[in-house]
């Protein structure tokens, strides 16, 4: 399996969607990293390949830009030819093809989440073998593997737009604390059929929990 | 019709040829994953189980995997190992009843064909040095007749009154052999269930990446049926019996 | 050549004067020579029809379909050469193989007809080859519901409610007309669509012919299928009752004229 080359730029990452009832939340940390040094603290590894689909980006920094700018294309392209927006399984389809046919030298888990007339909000996880899961929610990256107990605990299917944008937040929060690859600020988006509202949690407003 | 490819944009195409041969490397081994199968035949068809789980590594990533796949009305194939590798083989059989329903010949691939065909594909990616990372079991009534064989990833095949993969092999079979071969045809499907239960059992308390969250699967002249996924009850009992380190 | 306007029908490649493609429409002629082939889009599904003449009692009934299979979801309906009609089928089902592939999901109505527009429509372009001797009417229930449309030699592809080609595409033209495409269900079109087909059979002319009638509904699975016999069956009695009541009503003014 692909593994990072000396030097190269690393999303070691907390990435996360949940879906609610009109739409979906995704959120991320913004730390990037060459080994133990941080190259960018406020990274955007929210990336967006259409309207209302986004994708959360985890493990190469150029691996999974390369592939996000692929199917941004692709659904360019489709929506040109169709004459109206992808669904979100769509998307997922594109990514999975490209993870999946290009295993053996990609190095990417990511997450598709959007919003669609015929589907609603939904949340789609490729992780690095290239296969495609559809999930209430989804969490990936080096920090996610600190938050599995939390989130199964606290999820809850349906759950307002609100308390999705506040699971996010206090997950993402709680990865960064224990996961050295992750840090920074936590990046938002709120994917709704009205649009898509960005917002960013300063490192230093970060929710608060225990820290000894 | 040529394999499906993605091609990148010219702007973001590698450079390709330009640069000095690198040694061809390939997908390193199963990522995300699934355990056993178990399969044998009774006397109304073929019974199957298989649970939830696609884990990753050892972390228990996906819960609600569905690992038993309807090929078309005869027959049914479950999978293990990777689950990747598991959807495109998902896609390219669809590919194929497509191509068969197209044909509206009044002509149905049946199970023992779909198993010739899995094994085809199997062989075929073994001797490309780039395998599938799985373990399938294919079950189906073909004519009246009851099938059931495996094939692996090495392309490895054989027909069996019981199969298993992975751990199965280990655990399950063992416990088919005693209560299944040689009276296949005198199982009922309640003893049938009965069997297949006491194996996924035994299997959720043996095997580390097992879930007691589970399908259940038949085919018979009726057709293939695939369960909801359901829980199996579990005895921890004697684990007050044992007391320091049960010397 | 002798005067002007003659020796402008042998190419694709060349245009006559007054702008015509005479291949395009020579291959028009075709399709008009062929039996009917109809199709109706109606409120829960969409059915096609055709009339297929038969050359010859020795023909096993049922061989030699007129209405195949694109990709389970689609149905194709022609008029006009068959072996011609075989090739565009071939290259629906590899569009439609191609796009499930990329996609993973089936392929919109539109798409495969804009698809396979284009790819006739490249016929009309080279000297070196005939543009093909066939409409074809695709049939189709996707995302936005049924759907029909209808790709011509020259390229052209249309969406309808209700469409014909053939021989008898004028009677079942009227006929389709004065249908509420958008009340019928699809139980009530594939009758419908029988009596159209025989209706506009012109029996002076050809003696035997085959209906064949497929249809996408509920009932079919949302798959593209030939009715089951007992539908086909009523499908023909009721056809052969309503043209035995128009020979009657026929009778009946003759009577008065009297």
């Amino acid at each position: 399996m692909a593994s990072l080359k000396p030097g190269e730029a690393n999303l070691g990452t907390t990435i996360m969607a949940v879906k609610f009832d009109g739409g979906v939340v995704v959120g991320a940390d913004s730390r990037t990293s060459t080994g133990t040094y941080v190259a960018n603290r406020v990274t955007d590894k929210l990336t967006k390949v259409h309207d209302r689909i986004y994708c959360c980006r985890s493990g190469s920094a150029a691996d999974t830009q390369a592939i996000a700018d692929v199917v941004n294309y692709h659904l360019d392209l489709y929506t040109a030819q169709h004459g109206g927006p992808p669904t979100v399984s769509v998307a997922a389809s594109l990514f999975q093809e490209i993870c999946y046919q290009n295993k053996g030298n990609l190095s990417a888990g990511i997450i598709v989440a959007g919003w669609d007339k015929h589907n609603g909000g939904s949340v789609f996880e490729i992780p690095l073998g290239g296969s495609l899961h559809q999930q209430q929610f989804a969490i990936g990256g080096s920090g996610s593997t600190y938050i599995y107990g939390y989130c199964d605990k606290t999820f809850r299917p349906g759950m307002s737009k609100e308390e999705c944008i506040q699971f996010v937040k206090n997950a993402v929060s709680l990865a960064m604390a224990r996961d050295g690859s992750s840090g920074g600020v936590i990046r938002l988006a709120v994917i709704t059929p009205d649009g898509v509202e960005r917002t960013v949690v300063y490192g230093d407003r970060l929710p608060t929990q225990y820290s000894d | 019709m040529d394999p499906v490819t993605l091609e990148l944009p010219h702007t973001l195409q590698r450079p390709g040829h330009a640069v000095a041969q690198e040694p061809m490397t390939r997908p390193a081994g199963p990522i995300v994953t699934g355990t056993s199968v178990v399969a044998f035949k009774y006397r109304d068809g073929i019974i199957m189980a298989a649970d939830c789980l696609a884990s990753y590594g050892s972390l228990a990533r996906f819960r609600s995997e569905n690992r038993l796949f309807k090929v078309n009305e005869t027959t049914l194939l479950g999978a293990a190992g990777d689950m990747g590798d598991f959807q495109y083989m998902k896609h390219k059989l669809e590919d194929v009843m497509t191509h068969e329903y197209d044909m509206d010949d009044g002509q149905r691939l049946g199970t023992k064909s779909v198993y010739k065909c899995l094994s085809n594909i199997m062989y075929g990616r073994r001797t490309a040095i780039n395998p599938l990372w799985n373990a399938y079991v294919v079950g189906g009534v073909d004519g009246g007749e009851r099938v059931l064989g495996y094939v692996d990833l090495y392309g490895t095949t054989y027909t069996a009154d019981a199969v298993a993969t992975g751990f199965g092999k280990q655990i399950a079979i063992p416990m088919l052999r005693r209560r299944v071969e040689g009276r296949a045809d005198e199982i009922s499907e309640e003893e049938a269930v009965a069997i297949l239960d006491d194996c996924m059992r035994v299997l959720f308390y043996r095997d580390c990446r097992a879930l007691n969250k589970l399908r259940r699967a038949k085919v018979t002249a009726q057709g293939v049926e695939i369960s909801e996924p359901y829980s199996l009850e579990t005895n921890w009992t004697y684990a007050e019996s044992i007391v320091g380190y049960g010397a | 050549m002798t005067s002007i306007g003659t020796g402008y029908d042998l190419s694709v490649s060349t245009y006559s004067p007054d702008g015509r493609v005479f291949q395009v429409e020579y291959a028009q002629k075709a399709v008009d020579n062929s039996g009917t082939a109809i199709g109706l889009r109606v409120k829960d599904g969409v059915v096609l029809a055709v009339e297929k003449i038969k050359h010859s009692r020795l023909l096993v009934p049922g061989s030699n379909k007129r209405i195949m299979t694109a990709g389970r979801h689609i149905g194709v309906a022609a008029a006009g050469w068959m072996s011609d009609t075989r090739h565009l089928v071939k290259r629906a089902r590899d569009e439609a193989h191609h796009y499930h592939s990329v996609y993973k999901a089936d392929i919109p109505a539109k798409i495969i007809a804009e698809r396979m527009g284009m790819y006739v429509q490249a016929y009309t372009l080279y000297s070196s080859v005939r543009p093909f001797g066939v409409s074809t009417i695709l049939a189709c229930v996707d995302t936005d519901g049924p759907q029909l449309y209808m790709v011509e030699p020259s390229g052209q592809f249309t969406g309808y409610r209700g469409c014909a080609a053939g021989k008898g595409k004028q009677a079942a033209k009227t006929e389709i007309e004065k249908l509420k495409l958008e009340e019928l269900t699809v139980r009530d079109a594939v009758k419908e669509a029988a009596r159209i087909i025989y209706a506009a059979h012109d029996e002076a002319k050809d003696k035997l012919f085959e209906l064949e009638l497929s249809w996408i509904c509920a009932e079919s699975g949302m798959l593209h299928a030939h009715v089951p016999a007992d539908v086909l069956a009523e499908a023909i009695q009721h056809a052969e009752r309503s043209l035995d009541e128009d020979d009657d009503d026929d009778d009946e003014m003759e009577d008065e004229d009297l």
